[in-house]
């Protein structure tokens, strides 16, 4: 039997599969679906201080290979996630969870990250320095190495349990933040955020997207993300989660052999909200055809 | 929701850019008109969501207007099958129409319309129909609602066939009383036809672009009197008395 457990900053996962943050809500949906506890773990709804009703709409547009979304990180704020999200996940998943937090401010993750401390059901949690759609121009802390290592050592003061920093694929260097935050005290990476995009409505010459530009992901972005992935890995010590465009048990394998040791899925669960059931019952198949006993044997094989 | 793979039937051309198409499988997922379908299509990242026309066990009947790149490839779709998730969003409640209720399309619209009159009528309501379009080579499935036995009313923008006018128009032409009304079409449409009836309670189905369908990407939210609510899965039937215009 085909062994695809990973472990993550001493959490241990049944397998590298994790649902992204943004695309799995927070799991209410999905778990109608199918049983959710296949999941090596999901990374719920990024969650800010306060509620946010997001931007404006329209927040989606399509292209090639892909979507551009705008959505403004709408969310509940911290206290009602804590209070009856994590209570709601609890009936349902019975593994720990990731939880993913956002800001506006250094305070602001400070503050989401403490109101964590007390659920033991969060085994990670991820700090989304990277959202595009905060910002007009996607600006953001993961935008400079130095904002970035500010944010990872404010949130690593106030807790003990692994963080793991969100990283922006739209930089020069991305391994410099990288680095940064692994300095800073990161236990871990999460990489990549969307690239920023765009769709023009040719009738109405008129952007698609209510704020204009937005956080382009699904499978076309894979071959950027893998390289990132890639890279980063060669940079740094600590473990990496690989995400971007990842639709298939091969590409959870390609992105391990660059060197993540879990792998997010993200856009395609919008499109077909059985794909991580369906890369997990074919992890195993193709893991016997590559000769693979261990998938932990093959992070980073590729460097 | 359920996920199918549904066999194409057919797929007609019923009035301009309006296609028709008829598909079999298991519709057991819908479970009330005015409940969309989202729909796979090669070479296309995002599903393509329509409002169901009408279903019984093994047939569903969509009607949808090419806007874009996808309907039109789906327009060309004549055999084969389609990978489709069904039984998104609430619908339409029947229970709260009443005996003689008001149903209004407009466009792209009407078909959600359809179901549900043909609902109402097998529970022995009296539906009013007004369906509104551009002009007469636009209009579509008007005999389809007289033969429920539906009084049906048409008006075109440009008069070229039934009333002159928009909706609002028809149904200050037709000058009746309703039990409850419910709405499907553009926004300034249902707009107009909750100021024109403020005093019915009416179901109105909004339209919003999204990703997923059902209820997770947070693409399609909109706020109303009641909090954030997402079209896909909270909608895409909002009560009059919540909408936030």
């Amino acid at each position: 039997m085909a062994d695809m457990s990973v472990t993550l900053c001493g959490l241990r996962l049944d397998n590298p599969v994790i649902p992204a943050s943004g695309t799995f809500g927070y799991g209410a949906e999905f778990k109608d679906f199918y049983d959710i506890n296949i999941l090596g773990s999901f990374c719920f709804k990024g969650t800010t201080k306060e509620p946010r009703f997001g931007n404006p709409t329209p927040r989606i547009a399509e292209c090639s290979g892909g979507m551009i979304n705008s959505i403004g990180l709408q969310n509940p704020g911290i206290e009602a996630v804590v209070s009856e999200e994590l209570p709601n996940i609890a009936a349902y998943f019975k593994k720990p969870v990731i939880a993913n937090v956002g800001g506006y401010s250094v305070s602001e993750f400070v503050y989401c990250t403490e109101m964590l401390n007390a659920s033991p059901q969060v085994g990670i949690i991820e700090v989304n320095i990277s959202c595009p759609n905060i910002h007009r121009g996607g600006a953001n802390f993961a935008s400079d190495p130095k904002t970035a290592a500010e944010v990872t050592a404010a949130v690593r003061r106030v807790t003990k349990k692994p963080i793991f920093i969100k990283l922006s694929p739209n930089v020069t260097s991305i391994t410099d933040v990288a680095k940064a935050c692994e300095e800073a005290g990161a236990d871990g990476l999460s990489l990549i955020n969307t690239l920023l995009g765009m769709r023009i409505d040719i009738r109405k010459a008129r952007p698609v997207i209510a704020n204009k530009i937005g956080g382009f992901s699904g499978r076309a972005i894979f071959p950027v993300a893998l390289r990132m992935v890639y890279d980063t890995a060669a940079a740094v010590r600590i473990p990496i989660m690989g995400i971007g465009g990842v639709a298939t048990a091969r590409d959870v394998i390609e992105m391990m052999m660059a060197g993540a040791t879990a792998v997010q899925v993200g856009a395609e669960n919008l499109r077909n909200p059985f794909v991580c059931r369906e890369i997990i019952e074919e992890l195993p198949k193709l893991m016997a055809e590559l000769n693979i006993e261990r998938l932990a044997d093959i992070i980073g094989i590729a460097q | 929701m359920n996920q199918v793979i549904f066999d194409i039937i057919t797929n007609e051309k019923i009035a301009k850019d309006v296609y028709k198409l008829v598909l079999y499988g298991d519709t057991s997922g819908i479970t009330a008109p005015g409940q969309f379908v989202n729909i796979a299509l090669d070479g296309f990242f995002l599903r393509r969501p329509l409002s169901v026309c009408d279903w019984d066990l093994s047939l569903l009947t969509l009607i949808y207007k090419t806007v874009g790149d996808g309907t039109k490839a789906l327009s060309e779709m004549k055999r084969g099958s389609l990978d489709i998730l069904t039984g998104l969003g609430n619908g339409f409640d029947t229970e709260l129409c009443g005996a003689n209720p008001l149903l209004i399309g407009g466009g792209a619209g009407v078909p959600p319309m359809y179901g549900l009159c043909k609902r109402l009528r097998e529970m022995g309501a009296a539906p009013t129909v007004v369906i509104g379009f551009n002009g007469a080579e636009d209009v579509f499935y008007y005999e389809e609602f007289e033969k429920l036995g539906a009084l049906t009313a048409v008006g075109t923008a440009d008069g070229s066939f039934g009333i002159r006018g928009f909706v609002t128009d028809v149904i200050r032409a037709l000058d009746l009383s309703y039990s409850g009304y419910c709405a499907c079409g553009p926004e300034p449409m249902l707009k107009a036809v909750a100021e024109e009836l403020p005093h019915i309670k009416g179901q109105l189905s909004f339209e919003e672009r999204m990703a997923c369908g059902f209820g997770v990407c947070m693409g399609c939210s909109c706020k109303t009197k009641y909090g954030s609510k997402r079209i896909c899965k909270d909608g895409p039937v909002l009560k009059s008395d919540e909408v936030v215009w």
